[in-house]
């Protein structure tokens, strides 16, 4: 009798955690209408007085008194401004470490491992109507670690449920100081801007010669081959050489980026975004003739030497010569106003309404292959949505609702503003933390070789 | 009279252009006359809007303001059509001119060695030529609070008009001491336990009491012969006395609450809070105590995990709805020309449009003790002003002029001139095809 409870138990704990595990990989997809809204479709015009119907999760239909189906929530967006989901394409928040700083070229490990679903400052992204991050390994080394993009599924403690379902996989890289900063603390290479392009060839020579000893042994009809070393760094390198992922890399000066032209062209790599790029304006047009990307800051500038020579007109000059360009925050206090951020090229450049909304829209899209889903509002695309008090792009505009798979993350008029999922049971005091403007550029976080602290708090 | 003008610009500008270059580059200076700005909509922050007005400037002074003024006839007229004029902006917490590049040692000079050093004076070491003084005030900030920082009494702070080849052409008139307050809250990612904080911000207390009881007796006895040099306490006689500003930094609400009783205890006059950045959680208390705030970055995110997250924004329009005079700053240094922004923030979330832009111009001279002189559009002030295309909170909004003291700044800066060079970079991708072609 015994025996058979003891069994019929682990039966019905096998069967709870098999229900639990498919439930948690569903994730929540939502039905809503907003109805009578200032549509900003970003692909397709700007639509006054339009209905947006989201079914299951994604956006069903775009026109004009749309039939409200039976069961559907109606939001009134009389007045209101509706545009798609800000994505961010450069990020740290939700990562509860940043850096594998302990070699230069870390290309196996990935942020996938670090997701942390119960910051809150992924609710505070909600608040300005971000919907997707890129959350990004850090720039201590040269070939950093892979990348994880995210939707901002907030109120969830499992990190699998905010994976961006079938997005393609990106790495990082990082030029100039950060890695050559790590090359002088430990007595390495590289310290120098040679140096770093020496590891980079070095490293997709040394991935060429991997995958050619793996060819072999597939064509190999021999019974007695035998297999090479497995080797995950290299397989990782092999992938990026054959395109399967997307390279993020940070840069800063025009010269770098140039320098990784060159070095992608000679590989055969296609698919390049450059991260902060200060400089990325100066060679704006051989950015455009590769076909390279360039995420960048509205104006964050002069916090160290090589972005001393920076413009805020970067995303303007990038637009202007065809560069696909977007503009991150990298923060996670400017996350809650990309589009405050976006808006700033009107004053630096004069950029049109969509231009300048594109930058946190499709363009970012673009840059993480993640177009077809998000980035515009367009039938068949996911029910990303932001809603705003007053347009996107005014000082004054205010997020209100924020939609991801049609599931309403967050709502300005039920904002409960403790959005803590965990607290620490051992603090009795909660502390105080006050944030200088760059306290929040965590990069460098965890990089064992600089004090991070030393670095940005003008120590 | 305007084509005579014009004609006398083409006589005297002209060979200037061709000749008066270095290769290509024309070097813009600053130029000082009696200028007549005409039919602009002048924001005078002390006296409303006035519509289709005129602003007289002679001497660097604001010589008449209004709708039917006379204008001299040997006044250089300048037509801004509709254009909107605003006293410049003032950014009361930045460390322009003492910073250069953020993580180079060489490059800031804005903390001393020690913990107590009153006497060092920001003033001095600002760099006239600093990079991020143009990138600022083609913003329309013209002047700024530009302070030392880091230990318990890092300095004097001084107050400057963002134009001047020595720091005492762009000193307006006003200094202050710094004092940071034993702070009971972590900065940046540092993290230390309570325990660790209250130990250090106790030992901080004490150290900063006997520094002041010293300044006080210092005051009593500092023009007998007994009183010995000691520049540390001249420096802070000053505060004593009355006669400087104390700045006092603090954030956290108990440590507001805390200095509030200092302040009361020591009796001194003339103190600003700044940061300030939980305020709003006791508003009625720094009403109370009459003390005037500046405040900011607004666009910060909430000291607590648990805190809504808009509270940053909300803070500066809590404060000034209990009674605080609030002002605005960016407490940044390359980016202080986001101070528009942040006001502009602080507007949309309770602070509404008008308190919001005195927070960046009157409230912050009045707190600097330059009231008089600076903050408002009015005859007899300094002529610190800007002309935009509308709305300066917007970020759509272009500002087409900037007056400091009277001199109309060249509207160029190192962020412009680059963009001016690379927006059609010559040559573009083909060298040799850009050479054959003439470009």
């Amino acid at each position: 009798m015994k025996a058979l409870n003891m069994k019929k138990s682990t039966l019905l704990i096998a069967f709870v955690l098999l229900v639990t595990s498919v439930v948690q990989a569903q994730v929540k997809k939502g039905d809503v209408l907003i109805k009578n809204a200032t549509v900003i479709t970003i692909t397709n015009g700007t639509l006054e007085n339009t209905d947006v119907l989201i079914r299951d999760g994604k956006i069903d239909k775009i026109g004009k008194s749309i039939k409200t189906p039976r069961g559907v929530e109606e939001v009134d967006a009389t007045g209101k401004f509706v545009m798609p989901g800000i994505l961010d394409a450069h990020s740290h928040i939700a990562g509860t470490s940043i850096n594998e700083g302990t070699s230069q070229v870390t290309a196996e490990v990935t942020m996938e491992d670090v997701v942390n679903p119960m910051d809150v400052s992924i609710y505070r992204a909600l608040a300005g109507g971000v919907t997707s991050i890129h959350l990004m390994h850090g720039s201590a080394n040269v070939i950093g670690g892979q990348n994880e993009t995210l939707k901002l599924r907030y109120g969830s403690t499992n990190p699998d449920d905010l994976r961006f379902e079938g997005a393609p996989r990106t790495i990082k890289f990082a030029l100039g100081e950060n890695p050559t900063r790590g090359g002088r603390a430990r007595g390495i290479q590289p310290q120098s801007r040679m140096g770093v392009e020496a590891m980079l060839r070095n490293s997709f020579s040394e991935a060429l010669v991997y995958k050619k000893k793996w060819d072999a042994y597939r064509k190999d009809k021999s019974s007695k081959k035998v297999a090479p070393e497995y080797n995950l760094r290299m397989e990782t390198l092999v992938d990026i050489l054959e395109g399967e992922i997307l390279v993020h890399c940070h840069s800063y000066r025009a010269d770098e980026i140039y320098m990784l032209l060159k070095v992608f062209s000679d590989f055969g790599i296609e698919k390049l975004t450059f991260q902060h790029a200060n400089e990325a304006y100066k060679v704006a047009p051989e950015l455009a003739e590769f076909g390279a990307g360039a995420s960048v800051f509205a104006d964050w500038w002069a916090y160290k030497l090589e972005v001393y020579y920076s413009t805020a007109y970067n995303a303007a000059i990038l637009t202007k010569n065809g560069v696909n360009t977007s503009i991150n925050s990298d923060s996670g206090e400017l996350i809650r106003h990309l589009f405050h951020e976006a808006a700033k090229t009107q004053k630096y450049g004069q950029l049109s309404d969509n231009e300048a909304l594109a930058l946190i829209t499709i363009n970012p899209a673009k840059q993480l292959g993640i177009d077809h889903r998000v980035g515009s509002i367009e039938e068949g695309k996911d029910g990303d949505i932001a809603i705003f008090e007053g347009h996107p792009l005014s000082t004054y505009a205010i997020p209100v609702m924020t939609f991801v798979d049609g599931v309403k993350y967050f709502d300005r008029d039920n904002d409960v503003k403790d959005q803590r999922i965990y607290i620490d049971p051992e603090s009795t005091i909660e502390t105080v933390q006050i944030f200088d403007a760059h306290s929040q550029h965590r990069c460098m976080e965890d990089a064992e070789v600089v004090n991070f602290y030393d670095l940005f708090n003008n120590k | 009279m305007k084509k005579f003008l014009s004609i006398v610009f083409v006589l005297t500008f002209i060979p200037l252009l061709t000749f008066g270059q270095i290769g290509q580059d024309v070097v813009r200076k600053a130029r000082g006359a009696k200028f007549a700005l005409t039919n602009a909509k002048i924001y005078t922050v002390t006296n409303g809007v006035i519509e289709n007005g005129t602003i007289v400037i002679n001497n660097g002074i604001i010589e008449a303001v209004g709708a039917n003024i006379n204008i001299p006839s040997d006044a250089e007229v300048i037509n801004y059509n509709g254009q909107e004029i605003y006293p410049g902006m003032i950014d009361s917490g930045t460390q322009l001119g003492l910073s250069e590049i953020g993580s180079i040692a060489e490059a800031k000079d804005f903390r001393e060695f020690g913990n107590i050093t009153p006497q060092m004076q920001a003033l001095t070491a600002v760099n006239p030529n600093s990079v991020a003084i143009p990138v600022t005030r083609v913003s329309g900030v013209t002047t700024a609070l530009t302070m030392p920082s880091g230990g318990l009494l890092p300095g004097t702070a001084a107050t400057i008009n963002l134009f001047g080849y020595t720091p005492d052409q762009m000193f307006a008139g006003s200094k202050g001491i710094v004092m940071n307050f034993p702070s009971s809250a972590n900065r940046g990612w540092r993290r230390r336990s309570p325990e660790e904080l209250k130990k250090a911000q106790e030992k901080a207390l004490e150290t900063l009491n006997d520094t002041w009881d010293k300044a006080e007796l210092y005051a009593k006895i500092q023009n007998t012969p007994e009183a010995r040099y000691y520049p540390e306490m001249e420096a802070l006689a000053k505060v004593v006395n009355g006669e400087l500003n104390l700045y006092i930094e603090v954030d956290a609400a108990k440590d507001i609450l805390a200095a509030i009783d200092w302040v009361k205890d020591r009796g001194y006059e003339k103190v600003v809070f700044t940061g300030v950045s939980e305020g709003w959680r006791v508003a009625d208390e720094i009403a109370k105590a009459g003390i005037p705030v500046i405040t900011g970055p607004v666009q910060s995110i909430p000291t607590r995990q648990s805190d809504a997250y808009d509270s940053a924004y909300r803070n500066p329009g809590v404060m000034q709805k209990a009674g605080v005079k609030v002002a605005i700053r960016s407490n940044d240094t390359e980016n202080s020309r986001n101070l528009p922004y942040h006001a502009g923030f602080a507007a949309a979330y309770g602070m509404g449009r008008e308190e919001a832009l005195k927070a960046i111009t009157i409230n912050a001279a009045e707190i600097m003790g330059v009231g008089d002189q600076i903050g408002s559009i009015e005859v007899g002030k300094k002529a610190n002003l800007f002309i935009a295309t509308g709305d300066p909170f917007e970020t759509a909004t272009q500002i087409v002029d900037v007056f400091i003291d009277g001199y109309q700044v060249p509207m160029t800066s190192r962020h412009i001139e680059l963009y001016e060079e690379f927006l059609n970079r010559t040559p573009g991708l083909n060298k040799h095809k850009a050479i054959t072609d003439g470009q």
